[in-house]
Order: structure tokens, then sequence, then C-alpha cells
């Protein structure tokens, strides 16, 4: 069955981009991620141009992170005081990231950069996540080794303006979150996406959060840097097509349901190395594209329309 | 008397001795929500004043459709540093969103060069680029016209403009489903040992309808209000999931 996109002015079969957006929202309800960098490349694979698939993804992940939240804030698996410092972090970094990613623009190859950008950050966090959480799980098999709570004191609990995270169970000063905040609002802008595989690991391995409060905060957190990046599509480039937003987030809202339930069943080292083969995988796919000879050299670019 | 005649003889001679009188499946194309490509038959009739002129050579029908015009730029890949990057471009001034092309027979054979080149009926011969930097910018509108023909946007189609005794003439053109909105012109070009002989256009408006137009228009005239129905439905959904999740566990 065919529908026929306003904004992206093309025809895409209804079931394919329900499917597409069921699967991300499996993986961000299970892993906290908005899945951005996941339903991006998906949707230029499926013919969706690029910056219709940019603007519209983020509109996907509001919607699909709003749902893995509300299923999160009944657990109270959400630390508020926590998602609002990282917020007001990513609001002044995507700001920032934008004047940078625009400045890029005018240089040309903003493209290559973008790819670029995955293929490191993934790259290096994927397998960080990778090695940590394999360790974790030997050192938890060892008989008598039971894994013990991790309580790494070191420079971020010297810094001055401490707060009490108390669902973190945390005392640490607002400045460490506040630049994750920024980093992950920078990287978010110029990459287009929630930015949750950054954070979720910045706030496990920096700040030393409990893994299941890390998911609920980084969904709150997400849901307004992606709805500010919305507003900022929509009323400069009028690339956010509802019709395709609206299939993406009725596959997402359901798959969100669904993930935030296979997560809670699933130990917290798994899951961890799940998405760290997942975000792998997707640093090795860009990677290959960069090296490897592609079958076409030549690439068309409409100007306004791209 | 006599200075009556010669005016007559003169106003006389631009009457073509054969003309096309032309006819259309459908006016306009509509893009609805359930649009997937549009079909359209344009077919007519070579109207003559005179006995067949046989020996000016054979007769040849060309139609030409082509969509709204723009500037195309196509970027080259080279490897530097190991990874393959964007690293020539070239500026396409102008190139049809869509063009198609139906013959009669085999171009060559029906058609001048000169003809082609004066009324850029062909392909190639549509797209104009003016001003290229790199050396071998040929390859650049090559690229062009092979990565448009594989999305189905530019079709040469020889011999598949159906000419019966002469006279009657007929094909059908595929729109694509990513069609781009605006005005497609059709031109029927009518040509006689190679050169043209009648020229005749007519333009089919493409136009998104009802609910697509509705939210076209929205989406530009008023984004902020777009922009905040995004979210809203975004922020509903996921409500609304959560609470049909909810409703089913109990």
């Amino acid at each position: 069955m065919q529908l026929y996109l306003p904004i992206a002015e093309v025809s895409v079969n209804i079931f394919l981009i329900l499917g597409l957006g069921g699967l991300v929202g499996v993986l961000s309800g299970m892993f906290g991620v908005g899945g951005g960098f996941l339903i991006t490349p998906l949707l230029f694979f499926v013919g969706i141009p690029p910056a219709v698939a940019v603007a519209t993804s983020t509109n996907q992940i509001v919607a699909s992170s709003f749902s893995a939240l509300l299923a999160h804030l009944k657990r109270r698996t959400v630390d508020l005081r926590m998602g609002t410092v990282l917020l007001i972090g990513g609001l002044i970094g995507s700001s920032l990231g934008l004047v940078l990613f625009n400045y890029l623009k005018s240089l040309g190859q903003v493209d290559l950069l973008v790819s670029l950008f995955y293929v490191v950050f993934l790259g290096i966090i994927g397998a960080l996540m990778l090695i940590e959480s394999l360790n974790a799980m030997r050192k938890a098999r060892k008989p008598g080794g039971a894994r013990k709570p991790r309580r790494n004191h070191n420079w971020v609990h010297n810094l001055p303006l401490k707060i009490k995270f108390r669902v973190s169970g945390l005392y640490i000063s607002v400045i460490p979150p506040l630049l994750v905040g920024v980093l992950v609002g920078v990287l978010s802008a110029i990459m287009g996406v929630g930015g949750g595989f950054i954070m979720v690991p910045a706030m496990i391995y920096l700040l030393g959060m409990p893994t299941k409060v890390v998911i609920g905060t980084s969904l709150f957190q997400i849901i307004f840097v992606t709805a500010y990046t919305t507003m900022l599509h929509a009323t400069t480039n009028y690339t956010v097509d509802i019709m395709l937003a609206l299939l993406l987030i009725v596959g997402g809202v359901i798959g969100a349901q669904v993930g935030t339930r296979i997560g809670l069943r699933m130990k917290a080292e798994n899951l961890r190395i799940l998405l760290a083969l997942l975000v792998l995988l997707v640093c090795g796919k860009l990677g290959l594209d960069l090296i490897l000879q592609p079958s076409e050299l030549y690439t068309l670019k409409v100007p306004g329309a791209a | 008397m006599i200075r009556l005649v010669f005016l007559l003889l003169t106003l006389a001679t631009p009457l073509r001795a054969e003309s096309i009188v032309l006819g259309l499946s459908q006016d306009s194309v509509s893009i609805t929500a359930s649009f997937d490509g549009s079909d359209i038959l344009i077919f007519g009739a070579v109207s003559r004043t005179a006995p067949e002129p046989t020996d000016l050579g054979p007769l040849g029908v060309i139609i030409a459709v082509s969509g709204p015009d723009q500037p195309v730029s196509v970027f080259r890949k080279a490897r530097q540093f190991g990874i393959w990057i964007n690293a020539d471009e070239v500026e396409v001034d102008r190139a049809p969103s869509f063009y198609a092309v139906a013959t009669s027979a085999p171009i060559a054979d029906i058609l001048r060069d000169t003809e082609d080149l004066r009324h850029r009926i062909t392909i190639p011969r549509a797209i104009r680029s003016v001003g290229a930097t790199v050396s071998d910018s040929a390859a650049f509108t090559d690229a062009l016209i092979r990565i448009r023909a594989r999305n189905g946007l530019f079709q040469m189609k020889e011999g598949t403009v159906d000419l019966q005794q002469d006279t009657l003439f007929r094909t059908s053109f595929r729109l694509p489903a990513n069609l781009l909105e605006g005005d497609y012109l059709a031109r029927i070009f009518l040509t006689r040992g190679g050169r043209l002989i009648d020229e005749h256009s007519t333009v089919i408006p493409v136009q998104k309808v009802g609910l697509e137009r509705w939210l076209y228009n929205l989406a530009h005239v008023q984004p902020l209000l777009y922009g905040l129905l995004s979210l809203v439905i975004a922020v509903a959904a996921g409500w609304a999931a959560s609470a049909g999740a909810a409703a089913l566990k109990r």
C-alpha cells in the first residue's frame, strides 16, 4: 500500500515505514537511545530526501521517547533533577552546534563531516562499552566475587557546586552533567540525532549513575532536545513531513512499549553489550562506506531540497 | 487587385501543409495521498491542407514531456586520505526534474542534429551547463542523466509513438511516484525528412490536492503552527501508546 508524502514528495510503502518505526521503537525502549542514528540512515535507504529524513526522525524520536519515558516514570527510574541539569546543557549545546553546523555547511563537505563524526563517536563509545561490559560480566561470573557497586572517586567528585541527586544516589557537582549536556547538544545538532547513544555511556561511566536510572533520565533530556530541533527544522527548512512522522510514530510507540518491557527483564550488562554491538555495527557500516569505492561516484544535489 | 493577391499569398505562406491536432487523456495530474505515479496518454492527428508530400522524406513524430527546471549540483567522489569524499563539483544551471522523449522511429532517422540543438529535444540537449570549471564536465552531465534515468525521471523511448497511416499518432508516458509539483510541458514535434515542420505544445499542471495540498501549504505558510502540530501529535501518540499498553496489562 502506497502513500504519497506531501513534504518529502515521494511515494512510500506504508508497511515498510511502519516496520522501520517499530524496529527503532523497540531499541528506543530497550536502551534509552532515541534511535536517530539508526532511523536517519534507514530513511535515506528507502529514498526519503536526507533533509526530510533528518528533520522528521527528530519528530519521531519525540513520540517514541515520550512513550518510553512514561513507562519509566511509572517505575520511578527517572532522575528529574539530573535530567533538568542535562537539558539546560543540551539546549545550550544544540544552539552552539547549529551555529557550527551552518559554518561547516558554508565550507561544503558537511556530509563527510557528519559521517566522520558518526564513525569516530560510535566507534569509541561502542568499543568502550563492549570492553567494560565484558569485564563486568567476567567479574560477576567468578565464584564468590559478587559485583561490587562501582564507587570510583575521581576528579568529578572534587568540583564545587555540589547537588544531591537522590534518585541516582549521587552527591556531585552540577558542572560535569552540565558539560555532558552541552557536548551531547553539540553532537546532536551536527549529527541530527537525539544523542542518547553518547549520553547513556557518559552518565554511566563519567557520572557513575546506575544503569536503570540512566535510561529514563536520558529519555527525559532527549524529548526536549529533539522537540527543540524539530521546531528549528520546521521553521527554517520546512522539512518536517508530518505524514512520514505519523507512520514512524505509530510503529515507534508500539515498539517502544515492547522494548521497555524487554529492557526491564534483561540484565544490565547484557543490555549494554547488545547496545555496544549495535553501535559498532552502525559504525562499521558507515566506516566501510567511506573506505570502499562506491558503485556510483557521482551524487546529485538539488539546492533547497537537500 | 494584384497587390491584394500578393498580400493574400504572403499571408497564406506561413500556413503549413502539415500540422498537429492534439488530445490528452487528462488535462492535469492531481497528487493525492494514494498517488503512485500516473500514466498520461498523448494522442493526435496530422492535419493536411494538401496531399502528403512524401518526396520530402519520411514523417516523424517526437513527443517530449518535461517537468519544472531546477539547478543541480553534481558531485564526484575521489579517494583522498584513504576515504571517498566529494572532490569535484559541477553546477548544472538548468536541468528538468523530469524528462521523457518518445519517438515514432529511431531518433537519428527523423531528427537532424541542428534541429535538436535549436529546440533542445533530446535529453542531453535539454540540460544546460555553462561555466563548468572541471575539465571533463561532460562526465558530470552524463552522470546526471544516468542517475535520473535509473530513477525513472529521464526516459528515452524510441519507437514508442504509434503512428498510423502517417496521420494518427498516440503514445503514453509513465510519470513516476517521486514527481515534483509544477507545470509539465508536453511538446509535440512533427518532422519530415529530419526537418521540423510543425511544433505544438501544451501544459499539464501537476498539483497536490486535498490533504497533501493543505499540509504542504501549512508547512510553508505557518511553519510555527505546523511544527507545534507535529509535536502535539508526537506527544499525544506517545501518551496514547503508553495508556494503551497499561490498559492491555490490566
